[in-house]
């Protein structure tokens, strides 16, 4: 019987690479200034999803919540291997923090049926949360595994993973459905296909209300895709008082820029007479033994 | 129902013995308590722990719901989670904290998920204070505060109208101050009932790895960015811990690059540092570096860019190849005395 993967990916602004404009004189961020890219941990979480296809074989569905350019990412996803992408976008869903966010994610999870398997990335680098994928798996009532480092074996009905804990690992099993969340340590993600990218690079969105036909991701039943599936609250059955700014409990009071600075700082020049002193003054004030 | 004013500490355990970052957290609770007129509680689970657990009142704690039972020996996400939320419906808590370690971070969401409460992630600070939206004011809230976007802003995160507030806090960065020896925290017994459907997850074999370096505890750390990670500079930095009797630490694209293992990473996603003495050597002192070290008590800064961001937090700068200025301080250190 073929595996069912769900792999929930992320468009965030490269926090990781922030330069001089990207942060604004009053000490905010300029999100536009920073560019948008594939979560990398996500990559990692569909890179071990096309995996366990490669060995057992099933479908590999993308699942992302954003603005219409986070389509973006699944097209990636697609260029990959990944067999059916959904986009999940509505105005409802702005603002949403980790709760509203995992509860949209579910539903949408929920309306795809059945599954066997659920990949994420460990976190996302905008905000280093970690918190989505485990609450997905408590509201899809599923056990997780969460800073999975190595698959280390998948069958139809259970999972052995190793998870990477401050004092070593841990090598436990599950039986399926199960949540993993992916850490970069995990693999090393292909790059994208240049034949599916030619099929894939102009795909286009539509928005779709109506039930949804399993039959359409049917690997080598139905060919490739014709376009990329969006939906809304409406089409997922979500509740739109749980999703985004509504559905978030937390909020954010305010912002402020790190500023570190020493109380006293002063040049040491370059000489081994001012480097002695230092060395001497540090010994005195018991620094240094 | 009486307004909920006390806070909770979930208490991670490895064997028996209660974690570090966890009797640094009751330590923060009894300081929000006091704020907030109320006691420090725990939420516990496991198995054999109850002196440890009464131990807890050495830190301020004055009471610990504990569920014990054989299967709890080791966490696991789905029966910790559900005993967790069931103490903290019972015993409705204003503020619940976790560590934000990987236990921590594993188990919080999914307790946060079935009480669709909110929880802030990774808070390096916390406090008591006011929260006004619009024309609403809420009062006694919980701040909390966190790095965001990468390190590069701190953002103060409310929830105004969820109970309990929830956040995990990093390790490490609370202080652990031990404020009565003599004082027990009583124990109760916290009847759960657990079926097999609870414990999905089979533990097939734990692996202890000794971690390489113990950046926590150490005194003194030197550490190598990129402008040291070539092999002649990282055997000046080996050299000069060694000497000053420190540790080795690093940056993290030098961990990024394997030069050296991740265990010596110092930063917002590495261990953050408090020494007395942290010598950063050829780091140029990205923000999430600086977030992870700027509390250390006297910082040496080494950079041949004299406009690297490191020099604006060092106590000493030397502008200068490390080549060159580290063996200028391992002559230094080696005729100590005669000066």
């Amino acid at each position: 019987m073929p595996l069912k993967i769900i792999v929930t990916v992320k468009q965030v602004p490269d926090t990781h690479n922030v330069s001089g404009d990207a942060m604004k004189p009053d000490g905010t961020v300029n999100r536009a200034a920073l560019p948008a890219i594939f979560n990398p941990e996500d990559l990692n979480a569909l890179e071990e999803a096309l995996r366990i296809k490669d060995t057992l074989g099933g479908t590999v569905t993308a699942v992302t919540m954003g603005p219409p350019g986070a389509s973006e990412v699944l097209r990636e996803c697609l260029y990959r291997g990944a067999d059916d992408v959904v986009l999940l976008s509505d105005r409802r869903f702005a603002g949403a923090d980790t709760l509203a966010t995992s509860y949209t994610l579910a539903c949408a999870i929920r309306k795809l049926g059945d599954f066997d398997l659920i990949l994420c990335g460990r976190q996302a680098i905008d905000g280093d949360t970690a918190q989505v994928g485990p609450q997905i798996a408590e509201k899809l009532g599923i056990n997780q595994f969460t800073s999975v480092s190595e698959v280390i074996d998948v069958s139809t009905d259970h999972i052995t993973v190793r998870r990477t804990i401050e004092s070593g690992f841990e090598i436990l099993r599950s039986g399926l459905p199960v949540l993993l969340t992916i850490t970069s340590d995990a693999n090393e993600p292909r790059p994208p296909s240049a034949k599916r990218a030619m099929a894939y690079k102009r795909i286009g969105r539509q928005a779709c209300q109506g039930d949804f036909d399993e039959a359409y991701i049917q690997p080598g039943v139905c060919g490739p895709l014709d376009f990329i599936r969006e939906w809304n609250a409406d089409s997922i059955g979500a509740d739109p008082q749980r999703c985004g700014l509504s559905g978030s409990p937390t909020k954010v009071k305010k912002v402020q820029n790190v500023v570190l600075t020493a109380s006293d700082s002063r040049k040491v020049p370059n000489t081994d007479a001012d480097i002695a002193k230092l060395i001497h003054d540090l010994i005195e004030e018991n620094i240094l033994g | 129902m009486t307004e909920a004013k006390n806070v909770m500490v979930f208490i991670e355990a490895d064997r028996g013995r209660v974690a570090d970052v966890s009797l640094e957290l009751v330590c923060e609770a009894g300081r929000l308590a006091e704020r907030l007129g109320g006691t420090v509680e725990a939420a516990a689970m496991g198995y054999g722990m109850t002196e440890a657990l009464a131990d807890l009142g050495r830190y301020g704690c004055r009471r610990v719901y504990y569920t014990e039972d054989r299967r709890l020996e080791r966490f696991a996400s789905v029966p910790y989670a559900k005993i967790t939320a069931d103490i903290i419906r019972r015993r409705t808590p204003k503020v619940v904290l976790f560590g934000a370690s990987t236990t921590g971070r594993d188990v919080a969401p999914r307790v946060a998920s079935i009480l669709r409460c909110g929880l802030t992630a990774d808070c390096t600070e916390l406090d008591i204070g006011d929260y006004r939206f619009k024309d609403r004011q809420w009062e006694d809230v919980l701040l909390q505060i966190r790095p965001a976007f990468g390190g590069n802003i701190v953002a103060t995160i409310v929830s105004p109208e969820s109970v309990p507030s929830m956040a995990t806090v990093r390790e490490g960065v609370m202080r652990l101050i031990e404020s009565d020896p003599e004082a027990r925290a009583e124990v109760l017994r916290e009847a759960v009932s657990l079926g097999g459907d609870d414990f999905p997850t089979e533990i097939i074999e734990v692996i202890e790895q000794e971690r390489c370096v113990d950046l926590k505890s150490a005194r003194i750390i030197v550490a190598a960015g990129v402008g040291a990670s070539d092999p002649e500079s990282l055997k000046l930095v080996r050299q000069l811990a060694r000497l000053l009797g420190g540790v080795v630490g690093a940056s993290r694209p030098v961990v990024d690059a394997c030069v050296l293992p991740r265990d010596h990473q110092v930063g917002q996603t590495g261990t953050t540092v408090r020494p007395n003495l942290y010598v950063a050597c050829g780091i140029s002192g990205q923000i999430q570096h600086r977030a992870g070290m700027a509390e250390s008590k006297r910082i040496i800064a080494i950079n041949r860019d004299p406009d690297a961001p490191i020099f604006d937090v060092a106590h000493y700068g030397i502008v200068g190849d490390v080549r060159e200025v580290i063996p200028r301080m391992i002559k230094a250190y080696k005729v100590r005395g005669t000066l």
